[in-house]
């Protein structure tokens, strides 16, 4: 399974970063393979609609848990029709958080 | 011919100018684009003839024609679509958001497939009417709604440029602002002096600088605070077309809701004349 953090760097050690939509990376993290992959988030400066298209962006890399900070009502929306698992609240590192949440 | 009252500052006192300017002249339209909170019927009272609901083209996605390209997510500016290949029923999904929705119809224009068709989505009133010879329109945003461009941009398309049209302007320089004075002949941006005014009036300046319309300032309680705006407007070359003093008759008039041509008549002319001076400016 693939599990997505939002992430304020690219580096698993680097601390979850508290926004969804408009965090800095999103960090794919395989349970699988044990493999990482940081993606910079192009939707930190949008105008509008930043919850929606990061959704879609974390959708596309086929994601099917996020673990983040705080979501906002749009991009929850579309994470749920997307049927991933959401779970907000999270803080600390981004190892830490796929430790405590795989 | 289109003229534009604005403001940076809100309160300065645009209505007023534009309600005097609209009935002291012959053969006039007055539409009050400050669409969020329209006021200039407080001052006009005219009879309102006709009212309709104004909306914005929203998307709605067929999908049975849909096949899940993503192209209409990619083409908005706005992010109001997201396309979900991998959804949770496994056959994919489109959002719409139409409360982030703009209406520019990017989506169904690209849409390979034709499976974007628009519906109209209600986000306000228009209302028209009419004051003796006097032309009035406005628009009035239903409540909770974010995005006024749309609906001023509907009230506008009603101008009857074979009149004199005045445009009642929101204040500030956002969006909205830019939106109503687009396309005018001349815009009218009314002040005040104070470091208040002075400080909003640059900015407005600027704004309409960059769009390229004609500006001219009227000067309303000119008679307290400082002359920073005069010197300012020397500076700059710009046109200072009137000053309104701050008189108690003037004030009272106000707190009735009555226009200022009504206890001081003698404003006519003063209209008249600013209306000769915006013809000698715009015909440069």
């Amino acid at each position: 399974m693939i599990i997505c953090v939002s992430a304020q760097d690219k580096d698993p050690g680097a601390k979850v970063d508290p926004r969804f939509g408009r965090c800095s990376y999103f960090m794919f993290f395989d349970t699988e393979t044990g493999e990482f992959e940081a993606v910079k988030n192009p939707n930190l400066s949008a105008n509008s609609g930043a919850g929606p298209q990061s959704a879609q962006l974390v959708s596309s890399k086929g994601a099917k848990k996020v673990l983040t900070g705080n979501v906002g009502p749009n991009a929850l929306g579309t994470l749920t029709a997307a049927g991933i698992e959401v779970l907000s609240g999270i803080s600390g590192t981004v190892k830490e958080a796929i430790e405590k949440n795989k | 011919m289109i003229i534009s009252v604005a403001s940076g500052k809100g309160g300065t006192g645009k209505t007023t100018a534009a309600v005097g300017l609209a009935l002291s002249l012959d053969n006039t339209q007055l539409l009050d684009c400050d669409v969020e909170e329209p006021n200039a019927h407080i001052f006009l009272k005219p009879e309102i003839e006709k009212s309709f609901k104004a909306g914005i083209p929203v998307p709605v996605v067929d999908r049975d024609r849909c096949s899940l390209c993503g192209k209409c997510a990619s083409v908005c500016k706005y992010n109001a679509i997201a396309v979900l290949p991998n959804s949770a029923a496994g056959s994919g999904k489109v959002l719409v958001f139409p409360q982030l929705c703009h209406g520019c119809g990017a989506c169904s224009m690209f849409c390979p497939k034709q499976a974007i068709k628009e519906v109209d989505r209600p986000i306000g009133n228009i209302e028209t009417g009419k004051k003796n010879g006097l032309l009035f329109a406005h628009g009035r945003l239903d409540v909770g709604e974010a995005m006024s461009p749309p609906l001023i941009r509907q009230v506008k398309k009603l101008a009857d440029t074979s009149r004199t049209v005045i445009i009642d302007a929101p204040p500030g320089t956002s969006c909205p602002v830019i939106a109503t004075v687009k396309g005018s002949d001349l815009c009218l941006l009314v002040t005040e002096p104070t470091p208040f005014g002075m400080n909003d009036l640059a900015l407005a300046v600027e704004a309409m600088h960059k769009l390229k319309i004609p500006v001219g300032v009227i000067i309303n309680r000119c008679d307290m605070g400082n002359d920073k705006v005069e010197t300012y407007c020397k500076n700059r070359n710009i046109p200072v077309l009137m000053k309104i003093p701050f008189k108690k008759e003037i004030a009272k008039a106000y707190s009735k809701g009555s226009p200022i041509i009504e206890p001081l008549p003698q404003y006519k002319k003063e209209f008249r004349s600013l209306l000769k001076k915006i013809g000698a400016l715009t015909r440069k």
